[in-house]
């Protein structure tokens, strides 16, 4: 049994079998593909799952599902960021003796959508912000950027949109797993049809029907296991809102606290940073976070992201996977921020692996820049 | 009306009052008398101080612009249907900051428009015989 301060790993990580526009495939079913695969990965039996954590559906379905009665449960359900966000609890759990090996699955079919939960029509955002408009991500994200614009400059706003947009395209095209892997020029972006102003199309995540998980254990579950480990040097959660109108400051998301919290358990420094994974639900999501962890100042995004910095090659590889923007977008995305990380770590990304990384930023945003989870990786 | 598409609000017990006068065209907060700070949505128990001692009151229906969208693509029937259109948020003139949509314009509503900042006043649309939804307009 690990103890208080024992380091925990995650040990294993997969999607679904197939990811982008599969008809015919429930959620459940891409919850179960991922963790049949992560499993496999890690070279963990599902009989020594003892921890079930998942949002999306309640960890009792999901555990059902997979045939698992597990010690410890967690159905933390915040949005895109609670997968991020189970990581954190999932480390509380083994080191308090809960539980030994935990599994985190996340599965939507968000393009093919076959069931769609109902919202209670009691909570304050279906009476006081869905009447009008409010139903669907982009018109509340597009918001909170128009308001960054009023406060920062539309024009130079636009032009760090762009930068992040066509970056990420770039890193798609590296994947094979993504989705959207065409050329993209800024021209592109400036061109595409407008979604919701001040958003164009390529401002916006794709939507794709995806599943991911990865499995989580102790140091010393993890030490004879066939992948490297990768540890969870430290993690922060928080949330400041729940609907749009109700947020502090729509330049500046609750990432300015579960940012340095994060960081500071984990004994490291923003500099020590060798890839950023940041939600990109939103080109907007990715420079505002940028902001708010703190990797550069207020306002100052458009310029941090400027030439391409973000892009392969550039001084700040953020995204590598192709993000929310390019590579897939289920719904709740925050799982995939995850595979991505443990992949650059453990050197397994191919053409877009970066050189000898050892730690890696994971930041998911949840609702309507509502959460955030910020967890630090590393290899030895 | 009763071809209406879009998402209904649902009152409850806490807010249904807010819903009754808007339907009688007047916009109605809740003040927390704790602290004297206006608070919106509609609770019981105030969000500044956590106190029970809050009240109603009729507010000036005045505001300014905070922030806004143009909506050109919704998922929804209803909203699709009348796109372009403005979903903003305000803020009204006793503090709260709320949720709705600029209506008023004379043809397809443009960025240029609107100014962060400019003044709006409350317009009520009935839009079916039980609910009306308080809108603003530049004033």
């Amino acid at each position: 049994m690990a103890a208080a301060n024992d380091r925990v790993a995650i040990v294993g990580v997969a999607e679904s079998d197939q990811i982008g526009k599969i008809p015919g495939k429930s959620s459940l079913q891409h919850h179960a593909e991922a963790a049949y695969n992560a499993l496999e990965d890690a070279g963990i039996g599902i009989g020594e799952v003892d921890g079930v954590l998942t949002a999306g559906y309640s960890s009792m379905v999901l555990a059902e599902y997979l045939g698992i009665t597990p010690k410890y449960t967690d159905g933390t359900a915040v949005g895109g960021s609670s997968f991020i966000i189970h990581i954190a609890h999932a480390m509380a759990a083994i080191r308090a003796g809960y539980c030994e090996v935990a599994l985190v699955t996340h599965g939507e079919a968000g393009r093919s959508r076959l069931t769609r939960p109902s919202p209670d029509p009691a909570e304050p955002g279906q009476q006081f912000e869905v009447p009008y408009g409010i139903a669907n991500a982009p018109v509340a994200y597009a918001m909170a950027a128009r308001r960054y614009m009023h406060v920062y400059g539309e024009d130079r706003t636009r032009q760090g949109l762009a930068e992040i947009a066509v970056a990420t395209r770039k890193w798609a095209q590296l994947n094979p797993k993504a989705y959207m892997r065409d050329p993209m020029t800024f021209d592109d972006y400036h061109d595409s049809r407008w979604v919701s102003w001040p958003f164009h199309l390529l401002d916006c995540c794709i939507v794709t029907d995806a599943g991911g998980a990865y499995v989580i254990t102790s140091a010393e579950r993890a030490r004879d296991l066939k992948r490297k480990p990768v540890w969870v040097l430290g993690a922060a959660e928080g949330h400041d809102h729940a609907i749009l109108s109700q947020m502090p400051d729509m330049t500046n998301p609750i990432s300015r606290e579960t940012g340095p919290r994060a960081l500071a358990r984990a004994g490291v420094t923003r500099a020590d940073v060798d890839l950023a994974m940041i939600y990109d639900s939103f080109t907007y999501t990715a420079l505002v976070t940028l902001e708010a962890l703190g990797f550069c100042g207020p306002g100052e995004g458009p310029d941090f992201v400027a030439d391409q910095r973000t892009a392969p090659g550039g001084a700040f590889p953020m995204n590598t996977s192709g993000g929310g923007l390019s590579y897939t977008h289920s719904g709740m995305y925050g799982m995939f921020l995850v595979l991505e990380a443990v992949r650059q770590l453990r050197g397994e990304t191919g053409d877009r692996q970066l050189t000898n990384p050892k730690i890696a930023l994971v930041n998911g945003t949840g609702g309507y820049l509502s959460s955030t989870g910020t967890t630090i990786l590393a290899v030895d | 009306m009763a071809n209406y598409q879009k998402p209904l609000p649902a009152p409850q017990g806490e807010s249904q009052l807010y819903w009754d006068k808007a339907r009688e065209h007047e916009l109605w907060l809740r003040r927390c008398n704790a602290c004297n700070e206006a608070y919106f949505y509609p609770r019981d128990i105030s969000p500044c101080c956590f106190s029970r001692d809050t009240e109603w009151f009729q507010a000036s229906g005045k505001a300014s612009l905070f922030t806004f969208t143009i909506v050109h693509r919704s998922p929804y029937p209803g909203f699709q249907e009348d796109a372009p259109f403005v979903t903003a948020i305000v803020e009204l003139e006793e503090g709260p900051i709320m949720a709705t949509n600029i209506v008023g314009f004379t043809g397809e509503p443009g960025p240029n428009e609107m100014q962060i900042g400019m003044p709006l006043e409350v317009v009520f649309d009935d839009v079916t015989d039980e609910i009306t939804l308080p809108k603003f307009r530049p004033a």
